[in-house]
């Protein structure tokens, strides 16, 4: 491929992911994988049910988000947790990069994080001189082989055990296995020493509760508790829709969300966090900050998609798509892929620089079906095309199509002699187009229905 | 019983033969079928990419065309959702349309829904031969909950044996302007959707929707098998 990969380049990084044979195997593989989980996980849910719930609660904090972020940073500090609030991406960065500074913190652990990829703090911390350890696995494997995550939840879901042992022995000179378990004892061994040595640790969150100002996180490896209680200081990050009402609320997502995500009934950990560890509490912080990160929600929360705010990052979308099947995460060139990366990269990075992601659905509505949170995907899909389409950010080729196709919907006499128009053009413009689209198609029939019947 | 039936621009130009099994098979069942000879295209290839001035001047025209209180019959999935679930909503802004395509809306049906719901004509008692199999195309499954119906229909052919495709309801790739937007996905999908139609060994794969029959039907020949591909009205009629 020619320059870097964004969602600009979309359709080239695509192509590219369809000849990749190993990429396609260890995507159809895990994502079959967590969709048979999933299916097997909810069905002894009352799930329409909790859906409904679930969305409801998200909307009840939406229509109200201003005053929802304000409960939360207040009761968090009572709780005795440090809250910072940023606009934007920098602001994010910049903050949390004076917390480090200020305690003289230079080695950081890290515990997955979403947010975190969305403001690109890990190169920024870098840049600054310090040294960030991603400590999920997923993400471990990803940042030796200077990667980005390529699925929200499954991080290295494009790498099979073969690419990780090798990377693991180039990168941390060991011998070469591709036994997941010696792999997964490595990979431990290695973290172990920095859990144990590092100055801060950094969280996203799955979860703000506005009543107790807790943060929740939900994990499975034990490495989320490790960076939040080993180190002395902890920042969450967290953008504004993670925010729910209460404590109560909170069972209703958690029925939903690790069922959905990798079809746990439970996920090994759930840490709720609430302020720094107090006096006689043996684990914990010393000190907690908060970072609330709005970086384009507040503006996302006012238009007519707001609903993505609704989105919990289970990927149950992504493991449904069969795009995102196809093709894997990389190739859409944002933090998030799949289709609730589609609709979020178009409302964060803009419309002029996320118009290709568009093209990236067949709108067949296997993501609405597993959404647990009920948010509309397909028809916000096709509500941001229509918006592409306003904008004219599309080829002048199809545009005049479009032109020409207006005016025979509106014609039976133009859409026959379009018809007939086509049956004898049909050998060049099957040349034209290329075998792979009209070399698909057979050519028009000799006599129309419309024609068969009159 | 008198219906109109839409015969849907993809089967009008480049599958005639799956509109007169349409309107064989209706008659069979008693119904008079009219085709309004006015007719052009539901307005969805248009809708699905974003021009909405386009789909909203097919719906006007197919609002004016369809008139009168009899049902319309559409042997497509995708198009008969559009009617039914996307038409209202294109005309926010102007109540008389918009009531009328509500009317509309609510007496349009796809065929097998229209064959199973209405008719009550599940038990065909048509004859065929060989297995078949099925593929549940995405508007069809999911916007319009039009699952069992075709399945019963086609079980009730004597001599003839259904058999479940695997995965029956994933998308094969079509996705109107997708097929052309990026054709090495789509290409990929119906690959895959071939592999299960070989995999369970049927002699003919049917489904509702001609666009997406057609991307398999691609997706088969390339692979070299040569199972039959037909429309579930073909595949009615036939055992007439």
């Amino acid at each position: 491929m020619s320059g870097p990969v964004t969602s600009l380049t979309f359709h080239e990084n695509a192509r590219a992911a369809c000849k990749d044979a190993s990429l396609r195997q260890s995507l159809k593989k895990c994502t079959g994988i967590f969709q048979k989980k999933r299916r097997e996980a909810v069905q002894a849910l009352p799930l329409e049910e909790l859906r409904d719930q679930a969305s409801a609660i998200k909307l009840q904090v939406l229509d109200d988000l201003g005053a929802y972020v304000d409960r939360f940073a207040a009761s968090a500090t009572r709780a005795g947790a440090v809250v910072h609030r940023a606009k934007d991406a920098a602001a994010a960065r910049e903050t949390i990069f004076h917390i480090l500074k200020d305690r003289s913190a230079t080695k950081i652990v890290k515990s997955k994080s979403m947010v975190t990829e969305e403001i690109h703090l890990n190169e920024h911390l870098h840049r600054r001189g310090m040294q960030v350890i991603e400590t999920d696995l997923g993400e471990y494997i990803v940042q030796l082989a200077g990667e980005k995550p390529s699925h929200i939840l499954a991080p290295a879901i494009h790498k099979n055990r073969q690419q990780i042992g090798k990377l693991f022995a180039e990168k941390l000179r060991v011998p070469y296995t591709e036994d997941h378990l010696e792999l997964l004892k490595i990979a431990r061994d290695t973290l172990r020493q920095d859990f144990l040595t590092a100055d801060a640790g950094i969280t996203g969150a799955n979860f703000a509760l506005a009543d107790t100002g807790s943060v929740v996180l939900v994990t499975n490896e034990g490495n989320g508790r490790m960076a939040t209680t080993l180190p002395r200081l902890h920042i969450a990050v967290l953008t504004l829709e993670k925010i729910i009402p209460s404590l109560a609320d909170l069972a209703t997502f958690m029925r939903l969300l690790p069922r959905s995500a990798s079809g746990q009934i439970l996920s090994s950990y759930v840490s709720l966090i609430t302020g720094p560890k107090k006096q006689g509490e043996s684990t914990g912080a010393e000190e907690v900050h908060i970072v609330l990160v709005d970086n384009g929600r507040s503006e996302i929360v006012a238009g007519d998609c707001r609903e993505i705010l609704k989105c919990i990052r289970c990927s149950a979308c992504l493991n449904a798509c069969p795009v995102y099947a196809t093709i894997g995460g990389h190739a859409y060139g944002s933090t998030y892929p799949g289709p609730m990366g589609i609709i979020l990269t178009v409302l964060l990075d803009g419309m002029d620089k996320a118009y290709p992601l568009l093209d990236g659905t067949t709108l067949c509505g296997a993501c609405d079906e597993v959404c647990p949170v009920k948010v509309p995907l397909t028809k916000m899909l096709a509500t941001l095309r229509e918006r592409r389409i306003a904008e004219g950010l599309t080829s002048t080729s199809e545009k005049a199509a479009m032109a020409g196709f207006k005016h025979a919907v509106n014609s039976p006499r133009a859409f026959d002699w379009g018809q007939r128009a086509l049956r004898r053009l049909w050998p060049g413009l099957v040349l034209l187009s290329g075998e792979k689209i009209l070399g698909r198609v057979p050519q028009p029939a000799d006599r129309s229905l419309r024609r068969r019947m009159s | 019983m008198r219906v109109q039936l839409f015969g849907t621009c993809l089967v009008d130009t480049f599958f005639p033969e799956t509109g007169e099994a349409t309107v064989r098979l209706l008659e069979y069942f008693g119904v008079d079928v009219a085709y309004p000879r006015e007719q052009t295209c539901c307005g969805k290839p248009a809708d699905s990419v974003g021009y909405q001035d386009v789909s909203r001047e097919a719906a006007r025209h197919f609002l004016s065309v369809f008139e009168g209180p009899d049902p319309i019959v559409v042997p497509s999935g995708s198009c008969a959702s559009m009617i039914k679930h996307h038409y209202p909503g294109l005309f926010k802004d102007d109540s008389r349309l918009r009531a009328k395509a509500e009317q509309t809306a609510s007496r349009t049906y796809e065929l097998t829904q229209f064959l199973v719901r209405v008719l009550k004509a599940h038990q065909t008692g048509f004859r065929g031969s060989g297995s078949i199999t099925y593929h549940a195309s995405c508007q069809l499954t999911r916007e319009l909950s039009v699952r069992e119906e075709p399945i019963l229909l086609l079980k009730s052919i004597e001599g003839a044996q259904y058999v479940a495709l695997p995965e029956a309801d994933r998308c094969c790739g079509f996705g109107g302007a997708f097929m052309a937007k990026m054709p090495e996905v789509s290409m990929s999908l119906a690959y895959e959707k071939a592999q299960n139609i070989v995999g369970v060994g049927a002699d003919t794969v049917t489904g509702c929707d001609q666009g997406c029959l057609m991307n398999i039907s691609d997706a088969l020949k390339r692979a070299g098998s040569n199972i039959s591909v037909k429309h579930i009205a073909q595949v009615l009629a036939e055992g007439i």
